[in-house]
């Protein structure tokens, strides 16, 4: 279980994965929007998205663990 | 005017409070629960939290802060820049209240707000306009039928947008087709209206603002105008006054479509007519701006005028404080310099304590600055920490000067554009001034190691 970690605070922007989905290295899972600005969230391993924690509109703090992916 | 509650937060509401002070105008700051600590809640003669951090909970209430003003006895509300300052229905809800607006009126606000409107409304006022659509694009189909009709590189841009949010160059039909639903995404969640147009994408342009004021009485004149066009992510980070590389004719031409525009408005209040600038000194109408702008502080430096005071005036009812063009004189060269908390070359946001901050020798620079030591930059607003004007003789001078002086700042804690500046300052690019919109991302391109050493 490798969680995807948030890498500054800001509001969920869009959720671009859904539970049970494959995701490769690299692919963008989340956008936050912070400071007026989109940030995307990538997956940093291979594998199935198992858990999504966060949801569009919530606020999230730096090293949150956003999405969780099972290799 | 006896009180002012000033709707916004930061280096501008400071900005705000400083001129009411002079004049004797009391103040009311309004602030979220994350801003308790900043510098512009403990300046205001009296200050009252919104609620949490988030703008929709804090600084977007917009009833709240009337309410305010109410209990307060304000005579108006500044709305700065941003925020509530281009929302229509806070003015007229003010107004509604019995209390004076700081801006525009509301119908204006409208008009200039909707961008595939005020294209319509400047074309019938002789200004110049882009080639593009006066109507909103229904679908994808329509948008590629009409893009090959203008030709590309074409712009797809939100028509409620704004702040450098919700335009997109497509260079081509895959890309205009890759953009299309997303823009109309994102202009829907960023301004609450998915209405998308194209316009002709001008290349090699220079972003080139003119700063215009109306009053009640019919009057209306400009204070010169502002190259824009440091840009990054479509957001201006440097702003000069005069523009560099403008033929005084076609400086005059400008001057006097901002003025026609503004009239063709009736427009009161402080404004910037935005155009876009060609190779050839042609000029576009792009967007017209409803408030005061970040850089107005290079307009009150070359013009010796105070600009918050003529709003303050004209929002009073009273005309403007100089009324005749001729009498509105340009002295010398002015700069101004946004200092974010970002980093340098990929520009993220980087929120954080600023645990030192140390301009050095501050004679004859101008800081408009939200933060103390000490302060925190939180994710929750715009990046921006202060800002740098200098002020010279010579355009030369100014670029001397802001070197010697940028290159002395100390902010520790957090990662700011700062070791740009300092590179891109001596770039041939910039000194020359015959620069374009894409001059930062070309420069970077080549520069980023030494930015980022």
């Amino acid at each position: 279980m490798t969680p995807v970690k948030s890498t500054m605070a800001g509001t969920v922007f869009t959720v671009n994965v859904t539970e049970g989905e494959e995701v490769v290295v690299g692919q963008v899972v989340i956008v936050l929007e912070s400071m007026k600005m989109e940030i995307p969230i990538e997956a940093e391993t291979a594998g199935k998205v198992s858990a999504i924690n966060v949801a569009v509109g919530d606020f999230v703090n730096e090293e949150d663990d956003l999405v969780i992916i099972e290799a | 005017m006896d009180k002012i509650v000033i709707a916004n937060r930061g280096e501008i509401a400071l900005r705000i409070m400083k001129t009411c002070k002079r004049l004797g105008i009391g103040t009311v700051a309004v602030y979220s629960e994350a801003d308790v600590d900043m510098p512009f809640v403990k300046e205001a003669d009296e200050a009252f939290l919104l609620g949490p951090a988030q703008v929709q909970q804090s600084y977007l209430k917009a009833d709240a802060i009337i309410d305010i003003a109410i209990r307060t006895g304000a005579d108006a509300i500044h709305p700065g820049y941003g925020l509530l300052s281009e929302n229509a229905d806070f003015a007229r809800k003010i107004q509604a209240a019995g209390i004076r607006f700081i801006g525009p009126e509301a119908d204006t606000i409208v008009k200039m707000g909707d961008k595939i409107a005020s294209r319509v409304t400047m074309q019938a006022a002789g200004v110049p306009v882009v080639s593009g659509t006066d109507e909103g694009i229904a679908s994808l189909e329509e948008a590629i039928l009409e893009a090959t009709e203008i030709g590309y590189p074409i712009m797809l841009k939100a028509s409620a947008g704004g702040g450098g949010i919700g335009m997109v160059r497509c260079d081509n039909e895959q890309a205009l087709s890759q953009h299309f639903q997303s823009v109309k995404t994102r202009a829907k969640a960023y301004f609450g209206d998915d209405v998308v147009f194209l316009e002709k994408f001008i290349t090699n342009a220079r972003h080139i603002e003119v700063q215009i004021f109306g009053d009640s009485f019919g009057n209306v004149v400009h204070l010169f105008e502002r190259n824009c066009s440091v840009q990054r992510r479509n957001q201006k980070v440097i702003e000069e006054s005069p523009s560099p590389n403008l033929p005084e004719k076609a400086k005059k031409r400008l001057h006097q479509a901002a003025v026609d525009a503004a009239k063709a408005v009736s427009y009161k209040n402080a404004g910037t007519v935005e155009f876009i600038v060609d190779e050839n000194n042609e000029f576009y109408f792009l967007e017209m701006n409803t408030r005061l702008q970040v850089e107005h502080p290079v307009t009150e430096e070359v013009t010796g005028y105070d600009l918050v005071e003529w709003q303050i005036e004209v929002a009073d009812g009273k005309e403007l404080p100089v009324k005749n063009q001729e009498d509105i004189k340009l002295s010398g060269h002015a700069i101004e310099f946004r200092i974010y908390a970002e980093h340098p070359v990929t520009f993220m946001p980087s929120p954080g304590t600023i645990v030192k901050l140390d301009w050095g020798n501050t004679d004859g620079v101008r800081i408009d600055t939200g933060y103390v030591e000490g302060g925190k930059v939180t994710p929750f607003y715009d990046p921006l920490i202060s800002k740098v004007i200098v002020h010279a003789a010579t355009r030369e001078a100014a670029i001397q000067q802001s070197k010697a002086f940028l290159s002395k700042v100390e902010i520790d804690g957090l990662k700011t554009n700062l070791p740009l500046f300092n590179k891109f300052l001596s770039s041939e690019t910039f000194t020359i001034g015959d620069y374009t919109t894409a001059v930062l991302p070309i420069w970077l391109e080549k520069q980023k190691e030494s930015v980022e050493k």
